[in-house]
């Protein structure tokens, strides 16, 4: 994933008049306005997003049943394997003795498949909002320090980034699962402690051009303190790089939770359309082909992918202009 | 080959022993300093105090941590993994090595076909700009690259093995002695081998075309531009030829490291999709060893893919610096 922002690389364009001194937060939220505005599909990566945040939100009140709780019918039976209502034929369930109200069946041991559904998309949300987040900040910070004081800082962050290169991602977290209880919070330490190495290294990049620039002179001769050139000088105008990098995170944390579930490195307390996934494969849905199972969870996961990777792309066709005219 | 790129090549070389120095030191530190016991898992309640310590004693955990320290650097060096937990007298190299192959034909195959197809799918992209084929053929590679591989790989076993009973659904070859092969060789010349291998390759493919069809449509599109190919469109070449011998030779270049690179992380990648399979390779091992805390074995197959990727971080520098010396130390930033 990481890769599909490096895609297409190039310097930045709207160079200078960017990096005006004192306007660069307006600039900034031009920047996010202009990326939407512009960019239809980055506006629809955004309503998707907004729906499954509402549906996150609301997940207890739209849920019609209990993800986790096995659901028994008026005979006291468990109700497995339950196909969805428009797939049974009529009179086929309630001769068992309940009347099918699942619209996307039940499990094995008799869970509400939709409302697990519903359930799944905070985890989602959680892991790919917060992974990205701190994937942005540190991969900021480190990009900003690096580039800014040169030098021993820059050597020794850099190497940092060649080791964080070196370590191979998934089974990072499948060993860091192996020592911590199994939470959905691994997935994002292990992100923020090795995913940074990309945002980090082009920003920095980014940084040696931009304190060349007039204004970071002139900041400098009129007594700015390093700290303040950084964050109140520098930092504006790679903000929007920060921003492509996330909304590409969001993407890779989505993915990266819903794989370490389908291993069996999740809380089995929290639901997780990977842990949705995992349920499936393993109580042989495959062979049945209870394709109402194992589809609904999938495309949930590549819908909320695909927003990041909407977003991430309006940002590039703003941040790189040269591509439009392709 | 000059004074210059040899310097490159042992400074590269050096950078990425330390880089490996790093990664171990991290994975020990991780393993001894876990709040559990690395062999709480392997000692009974039943234990008696000296049978405990007898066991601490031959696995070395007695000594002191600078000394395992030591011990563990050197071990590693000579390549002594030690032994496994959960398989009774077998050594995590025994395991290891029975895997790796396994995991390599999986990923040099599904790179093959995935950089065959990225890259030719990309010259037609690139030729067909704008046009309805470029549309269709850019959102689906969007959208493989957006669905979860293991959901790719269950769907495709649930059409493939069970629904349409096609192609074996696990492993790679039936549970009957007879197929278990003496050699390498003969497992690479047995048709029911490659039966197995089909659908977690056409998997693995189906998501890593992505990158070389992308990087290899923008390259084209650049190198479009560039005066060289205008001129021999001006020189009445054909626009096949243009195409294929002008434009796409110099837009492999970057799609050429590309794959240097991905062997690496997909070797590292190929965790899930082992899984799905039941392929018995490295990441389906250290899956199982972390689930049966077998922590030399977890240990022995993370430090295998970290080694390897840091060994294709290294050949996909130099190759890159040998094939275009312009671009020299910034290669990696640009694929990776």
């Amino acid at each position: 994933m990481q890769q599909e922002a490096m895609v297409r690389e190039g310097p930045p364009g709207k160079t200078t008049a960017q990096f005006r001194q004192g306007s660069a937060l307006r600039q900034l939220w031009e920047t996010n306005l202009e990326v939407f505005q512009r960019d239809k599909m980055a506006l629809f990566g955004l309503c998707i997003f907004a729906v499954f945040a509402l549906v996150a939100l609301l997940a207890p009140l739209i849920a019609p049943n209990d993800p986790l709780t096995p659901l028994k019918n008026a005979d006291g039976d468990w109700i497995k394997d339950a196909l969805p209502y428009w797939l049974a034929e009529p009179g086929e369930d309630e001769a068992e003795g309940y009347t099918n109200e699942f619209f996307l069946g039940t499990t094995n041991i008799g869970r509400d498949i939709f409302s697990q559904l519903i359930h799944g998309s905070r985890s989602a949300l959680l892991v790919g909002f917060s992974a990205a987040a701190a994937v942005a900040v540190i991969g900021t910070i480190v990009g900003l320090l690096a580039g800014y004081y040169g030098g021993w800082v820059d050597t020794v962050l850099m190497r940092a980034a060649d080791v964080a290169f070196g370590i191979p991602f998934i089974p990072f977290i499948i060993v860091i699962a192996a020592f911590f209880d199994p939470s959905i919070w691994n997935v994002v330490l292990a992100m923020a402690v090795l995913l940074w190495r990309d945002t980090g290294r082009v920003i920095r990049s980014q940084v040696l051009v931009i304190k060349e620039q007039a204004f970071v002179s002139a900041a400098r001769v009129s007594g700015a303190s390093d700290l303040r050139i950084i964050f109140v000088y520098i930092a504006p105008s790679i903000l929007p790089l920060s921003f492509l990098y996330g909304s590409f995170a969001i993407a890779w944390a989505i993915l990266t939770e819903a794989s370490v579930s389908f291993l069996g490195f999740s809380d089995p307390n929290t639901i997780s359309w990977g842990f949705m996934l995992q349920d499936a494969f393993l109580s042989l849905a495959l062979t049945r082909g209870a394709f109402y199972w194992i589809i609904p969870p999938g495309l949930c996961i590549m819908l909320t992918v695909m927003a990041g990777f909407f977003i991430g792309r309006g940002y590039e066709e703003v941040l790189f202009p040269r591509l439009r005219r392709m | 080959m000059n004074r210059g790129i040899a310097y490159y090549i042992l400074g590269r070389f050096l950078q990425s022993l330390m880089v490996l120095w790093i990664i171990v030191t991290l994975l020990f530190l991780l393993f001894r300093l876990a709040p559990s016991n690395p062999l709480a898992s392997y000692i009974d309640t039943t234990f008696t105090k000296e049978q405990e310590a007898a066991l601490l004693a031959r696995f070395g955990l007695d000594k002191p941590l600078g000394e395992q320290y030591i011990i563990y650097l050197l071990n590693l060096a000579r390549f002594e993994l030690g032994d496994t937990f959960s398989y009774s007298g077998k050594s995590v190299l025994d395991i290891l090595s029975a895997d790796l192959p396994n995991t390599i034909y999986l990923t040099l195959s599904s790179l093959l076909v995935a950089y065959a197809v990225g890259v030719l799918g990309g010259i037609a992209m690139a030729a067909l700009r704008g046009s309805l084929f470029e549309r269709v053929g850019t959102t689906f590679t969007l959208m493989t690259r957006a669905a979860p591989t293991f959901w790719v790989g269950m769907l495709l076993l649930s059409f493939f093995a069970f629904q349409w009973k096609l192609l074996p659904s696990a492993g790679i070859g039936p549970a009957v002695v007879r197929y278990r092969w003496e050699t390498e060789w003969d497992k690479l010349m047995s048709p029911v081998f490659w039966r197995h291998m089909i659908l977690p390759t056409f998997t693995l493919a189906l998501y890593l075309h992505g990158l070389p069809l992308l990087l290899m449509r923008s390259n084209m599109l650049e190198v479009l531009d560039q005066d060289y190919v205008t001129m021999s469109r001006l020189a009445g070449y054909s626009e096949w030829r243009v195409m294929i011998h002008t434009a796409a030779r110099n837009a492999m270049l970057p799609v050429l490291t590309a794959l240097t690179l991905g062997i690496g992380y997909s070797i590292g990648g190929n965790v899930v999709i082992e899984n799905v399979f039941s392929w018995p390779g490295l990441g389906r091992t250290l899956v199982r060893a972390v689930q049966q805390a077998d922590y030399p074995l977890a240990q022995g197959a993370f430090f295998l893919i970290a080694l390897i990727i840091v060994f294709m971080n290294f050949i996909a520098d130099i190759l890159y610096s040998l094939l275009d010396p312009r671009v020299g130390a910034s290669a990696q930033a640009q694929v990776s």
